[in-house]
């Protein structure tokens, strides 16, 4: 079943970026975490395991024709709907919010695959759906309900992050597939109420000091605005050719906080530079564009949903990330694809690679 | 297949809209790269700045103190060595374990060591946290030995103050302590860091900045939990300036000895440069105890001795001058005309104003009194009649004219001016108005007139040298540590008192005899190889009526001298209280007469001791007031 030409079309432009991202984050992980304590592996070398996981996955992604996913869309997304029910009524609570189902031999967070799984039901949902002229008001209620329902269940875990990008990655696909001016009208015209409302009555005290801090550091420069400062006084400090690897002081005498993990870019930015900061920058780009290609070349509705979905994923977590590790965003807590540390972002962002990789082959087969 | 039934056409093409997204995503991405250009290019420097102070931090290491020496180059004050255990935090392990092992080793209650160690648990873990101080040789060789038991223990040599002499001129010097809260908040304080070692009083604190040198430091890098990590740079700190004083240490030994147990005060000046010789004030306090560990016993002994140990009785002592106020009424009313050396009184004892009556000390009088035998014998009559005659103002005019009534600015802090009355000043202070009976008691030097000995110094020094005040000082010259002269305090006039040369003639004279006569009250000052003047005095504490014998020694009088020396051509002023000393005569004259001694020994103008003086000229008796009437009611 395997066809020659799967080969021969192989996006290898795509994978190595990709790789090219993962082992600059690999060599900053190792810096960012060699002022830890070790005990056990260290990050950098579970990292290594992470990414050949991830890549293991992304190839048994691709090696399916994506098609297939039209079929399950629903079903996944029902599932995960389910899952994440679950999880208020029976999940794991760490640090005040609760994300983490257990299945005795291994815990999941079912928001993650939902980033993954929105965008598929999308996909689904738009492929057969004729639009002239953009989508009416009337016609988003649909795909607003499909997306409400999880981004209400991921909002009250709480995980306004998570809730937050997979609303703009459905955002994104409706903007791809057409919005009419009047709906987008209509739309920011509710959206303010709900935004008041959200404030008043579904943001926790917590979160509401992430937007003061963010909006004024200085109000509690050792407390909650601590990070955004540390932060920005590490990515400045790094200057236009940055302290040098392993030699930046505010990550090294571990001034930042969870800099192997959402802060990693800061550590990269104090070592490396402007220049450092950049080369990643670009290659970010690289990628960001590079999907939008995958996703215009493809020849069928699906597809290219799918591509500009997953495009827009990587996208937003990038966006999110920088702009908070720079002080332009409200800390929150959105990983670098590729480069964080992390297990989960890893998988998730590796399954979207091989969703990519997968359309990205298969553009000659029809 | 179904999949191709998924080929909807666009309405109006995705491709347009995958431009739009890439333009979208173009946009976002040169939103980062320019606020990573405002970061990292436009705003590195400050940010560099942050990151620095981020990391690194500044341990001040004290820098020795100068040395204050004598006026010959003799050590009064120095450093030594003084070893403290110091336990740094972030290198303990056991903290429990740590605390009994220095409180067994260190023979100290571990209850101190523990609340020591609280107090200082807001610095930072990498701060030395000082638990015993001033600890002896053995107990840290000791430490050294057990250095395993010990870990985070370190072993730190600080200088601390030396006290050649030991509590010799204690007062004078002054003593150290820590820096408080209020003092960091001063001006004056600006650099210094809570835990620093000042100057508390004396010459320590008003010569502070010259003494307290340029403090090194060390600058470490520490973590984001302020864990010591590396020395970065470090500053030696350089050597407090030398402080060179007016005294002279064998002449305030002999003072000091001369003065012996007795509460008071003794100063001695040069007449021709204000420079103070000598400069007592009894009893002394040891200022070593206050660098290290205070006994709690010893310092409520200070504070309790009714005798005052810890003040300053030469500069901030304020008493009657009593009789040696006298001078000042002969000045003026030689220089107002009311009088000249012939001018006589008839002294019978008393004296009526109005219907008080005012005692002399010499119940049987004096009979006939010219300037001269007043001076020698200390008249009353005779001073209660000039005084009512010139009236407080003038006699105010002439006291202030010598620099009675305002502090002299010696330099040290607090110096007190003492008290001139004159009617405004009652109206002032009382807002009452002056009583002429009130005239007679200050031309005695009772009722409202309060000295210092310093100024009593200065006043008889001014007398002895013909009319110049000079400005007491005692520091001669600040000299840094490579000998440079820094500062050279040189004579400093700061009064002329403008009177008739005979004035002066007619009035040592009769200092002279008071000394040197048949029935003068100063006899046991008097030196055989150098002519002295001078004149005694005694200051009512409280008035008594006809107290015989068993005055509580609370209520005795004050004993006074003033002299200077040698007669024709002065070199030395001196002045001396005697707390309830009583008679002037008989306490504060011989002190008197052995400072001079030792001065003129020092000189070696003369010899060696000699047999002593065994003159003994009505000594005791002396003028005090005892008014029977209320007109020296406050």
């Amino acid at each position: 079943m395997f066809d020659r030409r799967l080969f021969t079309n192989f996006d290898w432009t795509l994978l190595g970026v990709v790789l090219l991202i993962t082992a600059f984050g690999v060599i900053n992980i190792y810096s960012a975490s060699s002022s830890y304590r070790d005990i056990g592996t260290p990050y950098y070398i579970k990292q290594l395991y992470w990414i050949f996981a991830g890549l293991l996955l992304s190839l048994t992604v691709c090696s399916l024709d994506y098609h297939m996913l039209e079929d399950f869309a629903y079903w996944l997304y029902g599932g995960v709907v389910i899952l994440l029910l679950l999880v208020l009524v029976a999940g794991k609570t760490t640090m005040g919010a609760t994300r983490w189902i257990s299945f005795g031999f291994f815990n999941m967070q079912p928001s993650e695959p939902m980033k993954i799984v929105i965008i598929m039901t999308f996909a689904r949902f738009f492929s057969r759906y004729p639009v002239f002229k953009g989508l009416t008001l009337k016609e988003l209620v649909y795909p607003l309900l499909l997306l409400g329902v999880p981004a209400a269940l991921i909002m009250k875990q709480p995980d306004l992050g998570t809730a937050i990008l997979v609303s703009l990655i459905a955002g994104t696909m409706l903007l791809f597939v057409g919005v009419r001016w009047s709906a987008l009208g209509s739309l920011f015209a509710a959206a303010v109420p709900v935004v008041v409302v959200a404030w008043q009555f579904l943001l926790h005290d917590y979160q509401k000091k992430r937007v003061y801090n963010f909006l004024n550091p200085d109000l509690d420069p050792l407390g909650s605005g601590y990070h955004i400062i540390q932060s920005k006084i590490a990515v400045g400090s790094g200057a236009t050719l940055g302290k040098g690897f392993m030699q930046g002081t505010q990550s090294q005498l571990r001034f930042l906080p969870e800099q192997h993990t959402d802060f990693a870019f800061s550590v990269f930015a104090e070592e490396w530079g402007f220049i450092g900061c950049l080369l990643m920058l670009a290659l970010y780009l690289f990628l960001i564009l590079w999907g939008l290609g995958i996703a215009k070349r493809c020849n069928d509705r699906f597809g290219s949903l799918l591509a500009v979905g997953v495009t827009a994923m990587l996208f937003w977590h990038i966006v999110i990330n920088m702009g908070m590790v720079i002080g332009l965003m409200p800390v929150v807590g959105v990983p670098l694809p590729f480069f964080s540390y992390g297990g989960t972002s890893m998988v998730t962002s590796m399954v979207g690679v091989g969703i990519l990789l997968n359309i990205s082959m298969r553009r000659f087969m029809f | 297949m179904k999949n191709l039934n998924n080929i909807i056409p666009d309405d109006d093409g995705g491709g347009r809209r995958i431009i739009g997204l890439s333009l979208g995503a173009f946009a976002m991405f040169f939103l980062l790269l320019s606020r990573l250009w405002y970061l990292q290019v436009i705003s590195a420097e400050d940010l560099i700045d942050q990151s620095e102070s981020n990391r690194l931090r500044f341990v001040p290491v004290a820098a020795p103190r100068g040395a204050i020496l004598d006026r010959n180059g003799k050590v009064l004050v120095s450093n030594t060595p003084s070893f403290s255990v110091a336990v740094i935090p972030q290198d303990v392990k056991n903290k429990d374990q740590l605390i009994d092992n220095l409180a067994r080793y260190l023979n100290l209650d571990r209850k101190e060591i523990e609340t020591k160690w609280t107090k200082g648990q807001g610095r930072a873990k990498y701060y030395p946290l000082v638990v015993a101080s001033g600890i002896t040789r053995d107990q840290m060789e000791f430490l050294e030995e057990n250095r395993l038991a010990l870990s985070g223990v370190n072993i730190e040599m600080k200088p601390i103050r030396a006290y050649a002499n030991g509590s010799l001129a204690s007062h004078l010097l002054g003593y150290l302590g820590e820096v408080s809260e209020d003092e960091l908040n001063s001006e004056r304080y600006r650099e210094y860091n809570a835990g620093d070692y000042i100057g508390k009083s004396g010459i320590e604190r008003a010569w502070e900045s010259y003494l307290h040198g340029t403090d090194g430091g060390r600058q470490i890098e520490v973590d984001a939990r302020g864990r010591f990590l590396r020395t970065v740079a470090e500053t030696g700190s350089s050597v407090g300036n030398t402080v060179m004083l007016t005294i002279d240490l064998d002449l305030q030994k002999a003072a000091e000895q001369a003065l012996g147990d007795q509460a008071g005060a003794a100063v001695a000046m040069d007449v021709n440069t204000g420079e103070i010789l000598a400069f007592v004030s009894s009893p002394d306090f040891d200022p070593a105890l206050f660098t290290g560990r205070m006994p709690p016993d010893v310092w409520k002994k200070y504070l309790e001795d009714e005798r005052h140990p810890l003040e300053n009785k030469a500069l901030k002592g304020m008493y009657p001058p009593g009789s040696t106020f006298k001078v000042i009424t002969a000045i003026a009313g030689l220089e107002e005309g009311l009088i000249d050396e012939h001018t006589t009184v008839q002294c019978t004892g008393s004296y009526k104003f109005g219907n008080a009556t005012f005692r002399c000390w010499d119940h049987k009088g004096h009979g006939t009194v010219d300037l001269k035998k007043s001076l020698r014998e200390s008249c009353d009559v005779y001073y209660y009649k000039l005084a009512e005659r010139l009236g407080v103002n003038r006699i105010a005019k002439y006291a202030k004219a010598f620099g009675l009534g305002a502090p002299l600015g010696i330099g040290l802090e607090n110096e007190k001016g003492g008290v001139i009355p004159t009617e405004e000043w009652k109206l002032k202070r009382f807002g009452k108005k002056w009583y002429a009976g009130e005239t007679l008691p200050v031309g005695i030097g009772q009722g409202y007139v309060l000295t210092t000995p310093v100024q009593l110094a200065s006043m008889i020094g001014t007398i002895a040298n013909e009319g110049t005040i000079y400005r007491p000082h005692l520091v001669k010259r600040v000299v840094d540590s490579d000998g440079k002269v820094l500062q050279d305090y040189t004579p400093q006039v700061i009064g002329k008192t403008g009177l008739k040369p005979s004035t002066y003639r007619f009035v040592k004279e009769g200092l002279f005899a008071v000394v040197n006569e048949a029935h003068g009250t100063g006899g046991m000052s008097r030196l055989w190889e150098v002519k002295v003047a001078g004149k005694t005095g005694s200051s009512q504490v409280v008035k008594l009526r006809d107290s015989k014998g068993g005055i509580p020694y609370r209520f005795r009088d004050h004993a006074l001298f003033v002299g200077f020396a040698p007669f024709e051509k002065p070199e030395v002023a001196v002045a001396v209280i005697v707390e309830h000393g009583e008679h002037g005569g008989s306490a504060a004259a011989p002190i008197s007469g052995k400072i001079l001694r030792a001065y003129f020994e020092g000189k070696g103008v003369i010899k060696k001791p000699v047999p002593k003086a065994s003159v003994k000229e009505e000594a005791g008796g002396d003028g005090v007031a005892e008014p029977d009437t209320g007109a020296k009611e406050e």
